[in-house]
């Protein structure tokens, strides 16, 4: 085991740069960044650091320094030389933020510690003077891993431009560290004796801290304030960058495309409507919605809109969609949906002559309602032969077969209005 | 409806437009579309306040016809001070107001315009013309004293209609604004400070439901078995509402809206 310590040591950084790893570590991510470098399993990595750390506290010397030098890095967003940390790190694209989990590891990692701490200190044997030092160190020790731990994160937290939804655990963690410094530096000095001399020592402490504070407080306060400004200016930016990227990919694409099918009228008007669709979606929407086009609708809106571009996109007749209120889309509201989506079609087809097809769903309490309105020709039931059962069955008889009620009528002027109702499941 | 007999009234405001007036009503009278806005020989004067040339290049080309339609576009905007010099110098009846423009956007024009907007003589009134789709753009803008809103999708014969609509003094609805306003008023779960003001009648939720789902203002009346001019006092109703009623729970809803 010393040889791949020594091992371990001696070549951190020859070809290429060592990072620490951001994700899924325990503590500083040494042993995982180093893993990763190295091409070992990272619980041998961590062995190893446990090993040391019985023989006399190397590890932790080792490990401290180790997390005090090597940069820390993320995945993706260091694009520079990832590589290095690829095995280790998610190959998550740079702008979704995945929900972190509560820390597993850091309670395994800290519970670990403990035990190995227990151990180590009934190994070492020292005389009673130098045993008593012991813990206010290791008080020392836990303090200042849990402020740099923290000051990683929020350099993480800036790197992904989030943050400030902790702010609170943050502050929390930074004080209890700062406490355990504390506590363990006042408790050296108790210890060397000058106990009596607690209260003054303490004093001028606070003195000194209140006299820089003064001092340098408002120096501080404006740098803060500086930096965070420079943050928001990033965050803009770098939100900019991203919305001409996308304009640029699809934007550009759809023209091109426009340019080729020129002669082709319907299949122009299908182009830049979808564009128009998707540029909406992403110019108005609220932060985090519409951009994940893939996942399945859970919401009445979602779904509505869902159906209607695809059903515009198919047909090639604009439909114009306007949604009051939401709610998340059960059994019965599903089936509405595809009732809905069946008569969007049928519009589509039968009706896009007359103009845009229009939509309009509202939720009232537990009613949700859609009407899907055309400008065609009409339609009248009873003259539709009575074995086509379009309307009918994916209509009517879906809409009845769930609980609701279909109605199809004639617009005064002209066209077809479909009505569907539906009262939402009990939840 | 006050304004009726307009045209005379600009022929003693402004003498250039005046003679331009008297030449328009004959043209006028002879083919104006039959339609219940524009009626024979009314004219109405327009300016057009948009941030894109083109657009308003294609609005010109579209309704600014005098012969044809009776709009005379008499000026043109691109931001927003430029907005509201050539508001001021031409005192049209009516300002086609896009939504997003350099300087403030179209609120910045409405609320430095607002003395022009309740003059009791000429009133100058505001149609927003947007492309935004965002309910906070949208609802903003009518706030602040637009008599109506619309997309840019809208026809131009439909435009026509719609800025004589403004005109006489009505509201004029897109489906999408009717939307967003049975959204704002129907999330008002907590008792509001005035009750009257902020709530929308029967008769008004239905008008607007009508209007969200595609119809127009005749069919409406045909369908409640209402006149048209019933149908528009609801809807002019519905914007006084809205703008006057209370502000933070629009707000509110702006901010924390569609969940149920």
């Amino acid at each position: 085991m010393p040889e791949a310590a020594a091992l371990t040591v001696e070549d951190p950084r020859p070809p290429r740069k060592l990072y620490r790893s951001s994700d899924g570590r325990w503590l500083g991510g040494v042993a995982r960044g180093l893993a990763g470098h190295l091409g070992l399993p990272v619980i041998w990595v961590r062995l190893v650091f446990a090993g040391l750390f019985m023989a006399d506290g190397l590890g932790a010397l080792l490990y401290a320094s180790f997390w005090f030098f090597v940069p820390l890095g993320v995945g993706g967003v260091d694009a520079e030389r990832p590589p290095a940390l690829a095995t280790e790190t998610a190959p998550d694209g740079r702008r979704r933020l995945v929900a972190r989990k509560p820390d597993k590891g850091q309670i395994v990692a800290l519970l670990a510690m403990v035990v190995v701490t227990m151990v180590f200190v009934g190994n070492v044997d020292l005389s009673g003077g130098a045993k008593a030092y012991l813990w206010p160190t290791v008080l020392v020790g836990a303090g200042v891993a849990l402020v740099w731990r923290q000051a990683d994160n929020a350099r993480r937290a800036r790197w992904m431009a989030v943050g400030r939804r902790k702010r609170t655990i943050t502050l929390l963690r930074s004080a209890a560290g700062v406490l355990l410094v504390a506590a363990g530096v006042s408790g050296i000095f108790v210890l060397q004796g000058s106990a009596a001399h607690l209260g003054s020592v303490l004093q001028a402490a606070l003195a000194v801290l209140v006299g820089i504070a003064l001092l340098a407080g408002p120096y501080l306060v404006r740098m803060t304030q500086d930096l965070s400004e420079e943050r928001l200016m990033r965050i803009r930016a770098q939100e900019r960058a991203e919305v001409a990227a996308h304009v640029h990919d699809s934007v550009l694409h759809t023209l091109t495309l426009i340019q080729r099918n020129a002669e082709n009228a319907s299949e122009v008007r299908r182009l830049a409507r979808a564009q128009e669709r998707d540029l909406r979606n992403w110019l108005y929407k609220p932060e985090g919605t519409g951009k994940d086009e893939a996942e399945e609708p859970g919401t009445l809106a979602e779904a509505v809109k869902r159906s209607a571009a695809e059903v515009e996109d198919k047909h090639g007749v604009p439909i114009e969609v306007v949604v009051v209120g939401d709610c998340p889309l059960d059994d019965r509201v599903g089936a509405q949906m595809q009732a809905a989506r069946e008569a969007m079609v049928n519009a589509a087809k039968y009706g896009g002559e007359g103009g845009a097809v229009q939509v309009f769903a509202e939720v009232e309490g537990r009613t949700v309602f859609v009407s899907v309105r055309d400008r065609g020709p009409g339609f009248d039931l009873d003259s539709i032969p009575t074995d086509r059962m379009g309307v009918r069955e994916s209509i009517i008889g879906r809409m009845e077969r769930n609980g609701g009620t279909a109605r199809l009528r004639a617009v005064p002027d002209g066209g077809t209005e479909v009505e569907l109702e539906m009262e939402r499941a009990q939840t | 409806m006050s304004d009726a007999n307009e045209p005379t009234g600009t022929t003693g405001a402004t003498g250039a437009t005046g003679a331009n007036a008297g030449a328009t009503g004959a043209t006028g009278a002879a083919e104006g579309p039959a339609e219940a806005g524009p009626g024979p020989g009314r004219r109405v004067r327009v300016v057009l306040v948009d941030d894109h040339r083109m657009f308003r290049t294609g609005v010109q080309a579209e309704i600014g016809e005098t012969a044809r339609t009776g709009v005379e576009v008499v000026g043109e905007a691109a931001d927003v001070d430029q907005a509201v010099t050539v508001i001021t110098a031409t005192r049209p009846e009516v300002v086609l107001l896009d939504v997003h423009l350099p300087g403030g956007g179209g609120v910045e024009v409405l609320r430095r315009c607002a003395p022009l907007m309740s003059d009791a003589e000429r009133p100058v009134r505001f149609l927003a013309l947007s492309v935004s789709d965002a309910a906070e753009d949208v609802i903003g803008v009518i706030r602040g004293g637009a008599r109506g809103y619309v997309t840019k999708t809208i026809t131009g014969t439909d435009l026509v209609d719609s800025v004589f609509r403004v005109q006489d003094g009505d509201a004029v609805f897109s489906p999408r604004l009717a939307g967003f306003v049975l959204d704002a008023f129907a999330s008002t779960d907590a008792p509001p400070v005035d009750e009257d003001l902020d709530r929308l009648t029967q008769r008004e939720r239905e008008v607007l439901r009508l209007i969200a789902r595609g119809y127009a203002y005749k069919e409406i009346a045909k369908q409640l078995f209402i006149s048209v001019k019933t149908v528009e006092s609801h809807v002019s109703a519905v914007l006084r509402k809205l703008q006057l009623s209370n502000r933070h729970e629009l707000t509110r809803w702006a901010t924390a809206r569609r969940l149920v």
